[in-house]
Parts: C-alpha cells; structure tokens; sequence
C-alpha cells in the first residue's frame, strides 16, 4: 500500500539538484516520478525510483540530507475527476493531505501522497478496495 | 557653551597632576578593594605608592574584557553592593554578560559628563531633548537621560521602537534635540518622508549620535535630511557609558573627559604605548570610578588620539573617528554583537553542523543580521519529509539568539557541507554595511 519515497533537502542554488540526480544516475537508478516543493530559500525533492534502499545510502554517501519515508500510492483509472473521487473518500474520515504528486504510468494514474494519520488512511483504502502499489511493483515497473 | 571651563579648559601641567593625584588614588583603592588588581600588582612587584605620576600608569596591567568575563558577575566590583545603585549589563563574549555596577557618586560623574557632552552640542535649559536610545540593561538610554536632566533641558524618554508616534512627539512638542545611534536618525528621515513630514515641520537642530561607527557621508546624508547639526558621542559601558568623549561645534574629533578617563593609544600587537597622533588600539583607565574601576582596558576600537589645541577652547586630548576593531566584535543596531555568542548557540543545537555565517546588511537604514547556519546530515535522515521540522529549527536557533544577542536575526539553515570551513574567525563574518 506504501512505496518508499526519497525526501532530500535542496538550498535554491544552481548545481545542488544535479549534484543529486548526477549521483543517482552513475548508480543507474531510474527516476519514476518527482515533485519539488519549494520556498524561498530552499526546498525538498520528493523522489520515486527503481532501488530507494541503495538510492538512500549512495546519497547518504555522497553527503546528501536525505531521508527515505513511506508514502501511499493508489492507482486510478486514467478519467477525468478519479482523482476528486479518491481524495474524497479521505476528506469524509477527516484525514488531511500533507502533500500529493500524480503521474501517468501505462495507462493509469499513480497518486502518491502523505497524510496526517497514516492508520485511518490505510482503513480508508482497504475499505474502499482502492488499488495500491507495493514497492516490489514499483521495481518491476521502472 | 562650556558647562565645565574648570576641568575641560584647565591646562595641560594642571590636567596631568590631577590625573596622577587620581591614579595613584584609584590604584590604592583598586589595590585594597579588587583582589583581581591585588594579585596582578603584587605579582608584578607594583605597590600602589610606585604610581606617583601620570607617566606611571605604563607600569600598570592591562585589563580586558576576558578579564571581566572571567570574574562575571561581581568580583571587579571595588565598592560593596550595598553602595552599588545602577547594574547596567552588556554583551560579553560568550554567553556571559558584561556587568557594570555604579555607586551614587559614579553616576553623578556620569552624568555630570554627560552634560558636559551636550552642553559642547549646544544643547541649553531650553531644549526639548529626546533620548531614543534603548532605555533597559544597555548605557546608552538612561547614560544620556541622566545627562540631560543634570544639563536642565526636558529629557523626552522616547526610547527605541515606535517610531511613527516618535515622529508626531517630535512635531508637536517642538523637540529641539535628539540621541539616536545614526542609522536610526536616517531610518526617522525616511519615517518622515513616508509620512510627508519635512525637516521643516520639525524644529530639531541638534542630533548627538553614538553607539556605531558612522562616517562624514552619513553625517553630511544626516544634516541634511533632519535640517540638524549631527555630533559624535563615544563612551563604552566597561568604563562608564556614553559620555567618555564627545565633539565641540568644530566637529573633528571627539574630546575625551580625560580628568576622569585616562586614554592611551597602544600597538595591538607589541601591546606598547603610542604617541598622539598614531593610530592604535584605544585603552582607558577609570580615574575616579567606585563601582568598578578599570585599569588600563583594552577597549578594542582602533583611533587615534590628537592633543592639538581646539578652536573651542577645551584643553582636552581628542579622539579621531573609529578605524575599526582589534577584534572581531560587530556593532549592529548599536548593540555589541561577538561571532563567539553565535558560535555557542550553533554548538549547543544538535541539529547543526560547527559552521556559521553571519551576514549583516543595512536595508532603509536599518541593520539586518542574517545567520546561515548548516544541518547535520542525520538531523533530515531521521523520517523527515517536510518543511515543518526546518522552520522549528530556524525558529528555535532564532530565539536562542535573541536571548542571547538582544537582537533578532533571521536564521537561514543550509544543506550539509554548504558553509565554507575556514581557520580564521573573520572568515565567519560578511558585512555588507559602508560605515568604515
């Protein structure tokens, strides 16, 4: 129901976002999805990729303040308004959004996000039978 | 106006016996009341009765504000508490205080110098006077608040803060005089443009400027926006507060009240004494202080010491403007502000890497300072995926520095291995301000 995802921490500088991909790349890890969140001074790249574990400890290595965290990911048809369906049925237990990035991947729409309560969301997925990724599923996509 | 002529205008042979008969007093005083000063004259074999001139005071130890740190709170203090009136505290170096104690007669002194600076600005009985200077633990509000009440004129408290309502006092109560670092003075021209208040709806025509270094531009920027006469006014807490020198109506340079603080102009680094007229590190004994008599301290500012004779008529030696410092203390906001103080917040916050910047700018004529500051790797690694625990921590860095600077910086946390490592101190600092 949940896929590792990388958070990393950028400062608003040319040359620090390279620096990060740059090492993912000589590893050949495959970026599948990205989002950065930013403010004026700095932001956090949101990463999901093909091996989170070894893309956690290369950028450890190479002096990167990241930090691998588990985020929901529910697939949903490829229609208009599915994405309001889901997030509904969220909003109805109370559950906030703390963040949330979609793509598209074979056809279908991925829809990545955190909540404030990890425990309710899970009830709320399983209750609806909404589809979700496991992180193996990931691997076998990228 | 000279409000002293007997000690400002006494001569030169009569001004040094006064200073020797003092010294040798406050040597035997701090001899007999400071076993700091015992053990470092005894240690150097000086007894009290070797001072008998002025020239004597060479043989005299140096005192610093290590020193002062070192015997936090009390133990320079010569006069029992129970004749102490006034604490005043000002930065130290680390997280501890310079503490500043006065007995009555200390601040009588005080403020009897005090009006002896405004009576050289041409302040009189019938001015309206404003002191917007911070009023608390720093000398400069209640060190020049005391001046004015001594000199006669109606003392404003305006303090610092407010300074649209500032500006309306000033207006309509018709104050003719004020006392403000200078930066402040041009933040209250812009104040005044923003309200459509001209220099000529106001009726100040004295400013007595003080507590940062500022330089001929900002004082000719100055006159010209308030429609004043701007002077210098130089004193320090460790020696008694402003008051120590101040300029007479030629405006060049600064005259020290030197029958009751001795200046010597020093090398920083043979720690030897220089003639007037080089440029050194500026030392003061306290000639007649109770509370706390200093001897021989390092003051830090770099001058230069003139002994021409003055068009004024003040026999005083006089201070040039600042050059500088021999260390690396920044004066932002007239506040006293040590890279060390910096440091100990840093070290003491698990979640930053030992690297720090200081960044100080001006902006509409006001100091800003800035601390970058460098999270450890492990701080974000620890299940952290949002902005939240970041502005905490800025949050949190920013009000240990408050506490401990007295004034507010804006925290910038860095991703680790931003900072520049550097061996020397004054790598840790940009100061973008032109005030040398």
């Amino acid at each position: 129901m949940t896929v590792n995802q990388l958070s990393i921490f950028i400062e608003n500088k040319s040359g620090t976002l390279v620096k990060v991909l740059k090492t993912l790349k000589d590893e050949g890890i495959q970026l599948i999805a990205s989002t950065i969140a930013d403010t004026a001074e700095y932001g956090i790249c949101r990463i999901i990729c093909s091996s989170p574990a070894k893309a956690y400890e290369v950028l450890k290595a190479a002096g990167v303040a990241v930090s691998l965290c588990d985020v929901f990911a529910i697939e949903l048809d490829d229609e208009p308004g599915r994405a309001a369906d889901a997030i509904e049925l969220f909003s109805r237990e109370g559950i906030s959004i703390a963040y949330l990035y979609s793509f598209l991947l074979g056809g279908k729409g991925v829809l990545i996000f955190r909540t404030d309560n990890a425990e309710k969301a899970t009830k709320v997925i399983l209750d609806n039978k909404l589809k979700y990724f496991e992180e193996k599923d990931l691997s076998k996509l990228a | 106006m000279i409000w002293n002529e007997t000690k400002e205008c006494m001569s030169r042979e009569n001004r040094r016996i006064l200073q020797g008969e003092r010294l040798h007093k406050i040597v035997d005083y701090a001899y007999h009341n400071v076993p700091f000063y015992r053990n470092k004259l005894q240690q150097m074999d000086i007894k009290p009765d070797d001072i008998r001139s002025i020239d004597d005071i060479v043989k005299l130890p140096f005192t610093t504000k290590q020193d002062i740190r070192d015997n936090y709170p009390f133990g320079l203090m010569a006069a029992p508490q129970s004749e102490i009136i006034r604490i005043h505290a000002s930065s130290g170096t680390t997280g501890n205080p310079t503490i500043v104690g006065y007995t009555r007669k200390d601040i009588g002194i005080w403020s009897g110098c005090m009006a002896r600076c405004l009576s050289a600005y041409g302040i009189t009985r019938g001015d309206i006077f404003s002191v917007a200077y911070g009023y608390g633990l720093f000398t400069g509000g209640l060190g020049v608040h005391y001046g004015v009440e001594a000199l006669g004129a109606s003392v404003l408290p305006a303090s610092t803060g407010s300074t649209e309502k500032h500006i309306r006092l000033l207006r309509d109560l018709g104050v003719t005089g004020i006392a403000c670092t200078p930066s402040y003075a041009l933040h209250l021209a812009e104040t005044m443009g923003k309200l459509g208040i001209t220099k000529d709806d106001i009726k100040l025509r004295v400013g007595v400027f003080g507590a940062e270094p500022w330089t001929e531009n900002m004082r000719k920027e100055i006159e010209e926006k308030l429609g004043i006469k701007a002077y210098n006014l130089y004193g320090l807490s460790e020696i008694m507060g402003p008051c120590v020198s101040y300029e007479c109506e030629e405006q060049n340079g600064s005259h020290v009240n030197e029958d009751h603080f001795f200046p010597e102009i020093i090398s920083p680094d043979t720690l030897e004494p220089l003639p007037y007229g080089e440029s050194g590190e500026l030392v003061f004994t306290t000639l007649t202080k109770e509370g706390m008599p200093l001897l021989r301290y390092r003051t830090r500012d770099l001058c230069t010491l003139y002994d021409e004779p003055c068009s004024c008529g003040r026999t005083s030696v006089k201070m040039g403007r600042l050059l500088g410092r021999s260390d690396d203390m920044l004066i932002i906001r007239g506040i006293n502000v040590f890279p060390s103080q910096v440091e100990s917040v840093i070290l003491s916050m698990p979640e930053c890497a030992p690297h720090y910047l200081l960044v100080v700018d001006r902006e509409n004529n006001l100091d800003k300072l800035t601390v970058q500051v460098e999270m450890r790797q492990e701080f974000f690694a620890s299940g952290f995926d949002t902005f939240e625990p970041i502005i905490r921590l800025e949050k949190e860095i920013a009000a240990k520095l408050k506490s401990v600077l007295s004034i507010s910086a804006k925290v910038e946390v860095k991703q680790p291995g931003t900072l520049a490592r550097s061996e020397g101190k004054s790598k840790f600092v940009i100061d973008n301000r032109k005030i040398q």
